[in-house]
């Protein structure tokens, strides 16, 4: 089993996921250059956190068209894992891979801080070690963080148990305060209707250690791994 | 190597003067002038007019600070000895070295605040990795005026945004800083930042142009217009005609500068680059001239190599442009296509633009023509320096011996709280460091909020921790004092986090040199800061000097900022501000004893938060520091979180003991009932604020074991009582004189920001 971790120039949570991986999960990866063609010698595909080309247009609207994105489809296509985290969750939407769109906060403003995340599927490829209902605390860091799609795609991922996470407050409750960002139903994370492909605003690779105040982002990299065992 | 052809011309001969209104423009006097035909041997050129303009002015030659910079001993020693490097680099053990330094981007974040603070945050950064440091946190300390002021209020909103559109896009957590408000830094803020680098020792890189022959790259981004004379704009006051400075202030691209980090690192790996050197002020010129002057050695460039992003630039436009994300290479000859590959990679240009030369002078051609011939230390090294005058200020006498005594007792000691901790510069900061990534990277063990930001160091059992400390108030009281409490108190402030102190960087905010009150109080602030910086073992290894911070209208208080570095062995044996559980002894440990009471003023209202905010006085002494005493109880402190006795210890500082309880209890979310015994009066007792005081919370276990600490440092320790409930009670005298909900201090606390930008 082997992770790639995709490095977009202006990656910047990619050594993050790396060291995760490496470390806490003591799993073989890799980094993957934005220019490669070809991902099949992965087993998962992170695209990390970051500001991919600066993210001065629309976030991850330039990264899209990087060369590797046609590999990570045709890896998606074939059923290969892939994780969109931050950036990569954005990257993931603006290539079509995910339904809907990620928003400039409605604070209009960065917000990096720990949020809490009530599991809505615990049996997905990324959240099967977890419990329904379970709540996750993992940090958020991002400006353009606020979920949104049109009202038929909720409805779709509601009734096909694709949304895999929601902002809580700490007693799981889903409530407008607990939204750190205005997304639609408090949106926090997704998967694609085949299961395989995931994105999430927060940073699991962030919770990952005692010493960094949480270990609950072990779950969703661990569910992964168990997955592919 | 430098031009198709050979360069028609070897010397620049037959030049006409400069008319003086055209220098003094450029903010060079008389004798200056005089000086540079001396050093020549004849006039300048228009170019090297404009060369010696930005590297003699105060921003990059440090003329007016440096004969007092000397009272620093490293760099009374670096200047006498191998001479400045780009930041200063710490010994942490383990083959690891830390390379850290702070810099100020006042003016430029007066006229233009985002993209001021922005390239602040840029530059500061390219300082650090510049040395081949990876850039693993940033920090900040900012001063506005009054937030009820619109204009404050946008400038504020402006920096922190700017910090946070490039730290948060470079991915370098922003881990924490300090922000304070007051009147003086109306017009004229305040945004020092602060970076810290981690390399290994034997992997430090150095700006200098070795090797004759070597060819020299530039890297980045290409070369505009932007931020022309911005080392000169910041070496005047500002006045009603800097909004018209705009064009001065460089415009910042994080994710070049990004790119740039991980290129330069790269490049830096393959140990084919023999110098390098980042560009901020005076750009080319000042990269070129530094770097030859360290080498020892001269360069020739043709500014026509230099990628522009406009065709029609002048010589001169090319060489004083401080376009951000550019950097200085020298690369071993036959190497330049291994390097320039990386740079590509990374989508950067990498330009050869000239070549190492062995004659001590800087040669500049515009394709064949010769535009400027300079011996490069002259530059570079030998600004002229003047020794100016100083003055004690008048105001001193008058607010020193301001008569406290008199002060009305409150009638409501709850509400004086509440205030204080809804003052802002006491009140949280989070709607400041939520804007900013403070986990990028990972190994941010202590966030944003406690008395100090730690950071573990990856591969080994280390952590490193920073503080930025500095009340202006205090200096403004009393220079030499002020900033002896600004080191006091960082060095405090990393006690409380379990960590020893290593190095000090500062950044010197000042107003108008020239004015001999002004230099009285750079002087005494330098004066009190090196003694102090050299007592705590943690002796200033770079900083940064900023002058002419004022307007017709006000001058700064004297701003000396100490950013402090401190290593904790065992990243397990950090401490953090906030009481962590019911039911632990709360107790006060102090350097002052029972002995000081009466024989020293210790205990006193002058200069505190409480005096400005309650009584709108500032005035008074700041309160006594005794250096002897406050190493005690930093001793002590250390000892105890070492043997893991502590559950949590917060400094005592602005708002003095009561705000420190609340704010202890606000961040565990646990009550205190507290009783205070004193010769004073409660809000003296309350609200002074007394040095040399750390408020600890233990588990009544432990207490035996941290009295005996105690003892042997020969600081005192006082229970004031324990943990309990969910409001904060205190009683001084057994009279109770404060009882209120943590859920209502929170508030207080949290809230006041946030409403304060919201209002606008």
């Amino acid at each position: 089993m082997k992770f790639g971790v995709i490095q977009f120039p202006g990656s910047n949570c990619d050594q993050d996921a790396y060291y995760a991986i490496r470390d806490v999960l003591e799993q073989p990866v890799e980094y993957i250059w934005h220019q490669e063609s070809d991902v099949r010698n992965y087993d998962c595909v992170i695209l990390p956190g970051g500001f991919s080309y600066g993210d001065y247009l629309r976030t991850g609207a330039i990264a899209r068209f990087s060369p590797v994105m046609n590999a990570v489809q045709e890896f998606a296509e074939r059923g290969g894992l892939v994780i969109g985290i931050c950036n990569g969750f954005q990257i993931l939407c603006e290539a079509h891979l995910l339904p809907g769109a990620l928003l400039t906060n409605n604070t209009l403003r960065f917000r990096c801080k720990y949020v809490h995340l009530r599991v809505e599927n615990d049996s997905s490829s990324f959240t099967h070690l977890c419990r329904r209902g379970q709540v996750l605390r993992i940090p958020i860091a991002h400006h353009s963080g606020c979920y949104y799609c049109e009202t038929e795609t909720l409805k779709e991922l509601e009734d096909n148990d694709r949304i895999l996470l929601r902002y809580c407050d700490k007693d799981g409750n889903v409530t407008e305060e607990a939204n750190p960002n205005g997304s639609v139903s408090n949106i926090a994370g997704i998967i694609n209707a085949h299961g395989n492909v995931a994105g999430m605003m927060p940073h699991p690779e962030r919770a990952v250690e005692e010493l960094l105040g949480s270990t609950d982002g072990i779950l969703i990299l661990r569910s992964i791994v168990e997955r592919l065992a | 190597m430098i031009a198709n052809g050979e360069p028609g011309s070897k010397t620049i001969q037959n030049t006409i003067p400069i008319p003086p209104e055209v220098y003094r423009e450029m903010g060079l006097n008389d004798q200056e002038y005089a000086r540079i035909v001396d050093v020549l041997g004849r006039h300048p050129t228009y170019t090297e007019l404009g060369m010696y303009a930005v590297m003699w002015s105060e921003h990059c030659g440090y003329k007016f600070s440096r004969p007092i910079l000397k009272l620093f001993r490293k760099y009374r020693e670096a200047i006498e000895g191998s001479g400045l490097e780009n930041a200063g680099i710490v010994d942490i053990g383990d083959g690891f070295g830390i390379a850290m330094k702070m810099e100020s981007h006042n003016h430029p974040s007066a006229v233009e605040p985002f993209q001021g603070a922005a390239t602040g945050v840029g530059g500061i950064l390219r300082d650090i990795f510049t040395m081949g440091a990876r850039p693993i946190a940033c920090m900040n300390s900012l001063r506005f005026g009054n937030l009820d002021d619109p204009r404050n209020r946008y400038l504020f909103e402006h920096v922190v945004g700017g910090i946070a559109f490039y730290g948060n896009c470079v991915g370098v957590p922003t881990v924490g800083g300090e922000v304070y408000f007051e009147d003086c830094y109306s017009g004229n803020p305040l945004v020092n930042v602060l970076s810290v680098g981690l390399l290994k020792l034997e992997e430090v890189a150095f700006a200098r142009a070795c090797g004759p022959g070597n060819p020299v790259m530039l890297v980045g981004s290409r070369t505009g217009r932007d931020g022309i004379h911005g080392a000169t704009f910041a070496s005047v006051e500002l006045g009603p005609d800097s909004e018209s400075r705009r064009p001065n202030v460089q415009i910042g691209d994080p994710f070049t500068e990004k790119c740039l980090i991980e290129a330069t690192l790269e490049a830096l790996r393959t140990g084919y680059i023999v110098g390098i050197q980042d560009m901020g002020a005076a750009g080319i010129t000042c990269s070129t001239c530094e770097t030859a002057a360290k080498g020892g050695t001269g360069m020739k460039i043709d500014v026509r190599k230099v990628p522009l992003r406009e065709e029609s630039m002048t010589p001169y436009e090319i060489m004083l442009s401080e376009s951000q994300e550019r950097m200085l290479a020298i690369v071993q000859k036959g190497h330049e296509d291994e390097v320039a590959r990386i740079f590509t990679k990374w989508g950067l240009n990498a330009s050869i633009i000239g070549e190492v030369t062995d004659d001590g002078l800087v040669h500049v051609y515009d394709g064949q023509e010769l535009v400027a011939q300079v011996p490069a230390r002259s530059l570079a090294e030998e600004a002229p320096t003047y020794e100016l005058d100083t003055e004690e200020p008048e105001y001193l006498a008058r607010v020193q011996n301001y008569d406290l005594s008199d002060l009305p007792e409150p009638d409501d000691y709850n509400k004086i709280l509440l205030t204080l901790l809804s003052s802002p510069t006491i009140a949280s900061k989070e709607w400041v460091y939520e804007q900013y990534d403070h986990m990028v990277q990972t190994n941010t063990v202590v966030l944003p909020g406690s008395d100090a930001a730690v950071l573990r160091i990856r591969g080994t059992k280390k952590a490193i921790a920073i503080t930025t400390d500095c009340n202006g108030r205090y200096c403004y009281l009393d220079p030499y004092l002020g900033a002896q409490i600004a080191v006091a108190e960082a060095a405090r402030n990393l006690a409380c986090s379990g960590a020893r102190p290593l190095a000090v960087t500062d950044c010197l905010n000042f107003g108008n040199p020239e004015k001999p009150e002004v230099f009285w109080q750079f002087r005494r602030c330098v004066e009190g800061m090196a003694e102090a910086c050299e007592f705590f073992e943690a002796p200033v290894i770079s900083g940064n000097v900023s002058f002419y911070n004022e307007t017709p209208e006000i001058a700064i208080y004297p701003t000396p900022v100490v950013g402090m570095l401190g290593l904790i062995e065992d990243v397990e044996k950090r401490c953090t501000s906030g009481f962590k559980r019911q039911g632990d002894i709360i107790a006060l440990i102090s350097g002052w004893t029972v002995d000081d009471i009466g024989k020293c003023h210790f205990e006193s209202l002058g200069g505190s938060e409480y005096l400005k905010t309650v009584h709108g006085i500032v005035a008074g002494r700041p309160p006594a520091l005794d250096m002897n005493k406050e190493k005690r109880l930093h001793q002590a402190i250390l000892a105890a979180i070492d043997r893991q006795l502590l559950s949590s210890a917060h400094d005592c500082s602005e708002g003095g003991l009561a705000t420190t309880l609340a704010e202890a209890c606000i961040m565990g979310e646990v009550g205190a009932q507290i009783s205070l015994s004193a010769n004073c009066g409660p809000a003296t007792a309350l609200f002074a604020e007394t040095q040399s005081r750390v408020v600890v919370s233990v588990p009544a276990d432990n207490l035996g074991k941290l009295r005996e600490i105690c003892e042997g440092h020969q600081v005192q320790i006082t229970v004031l009582g324990k943990t309990a409930g969910d409001k904060l009670e205190i009683a001084v005298n057994d009279e109770p004189v404060i009882s209120v909900k943590i859920l209502e201090l929170r508030e207080a606390w949290s809230r006041s920001i946030p409403e304060k930008m919201h209002s606008a």
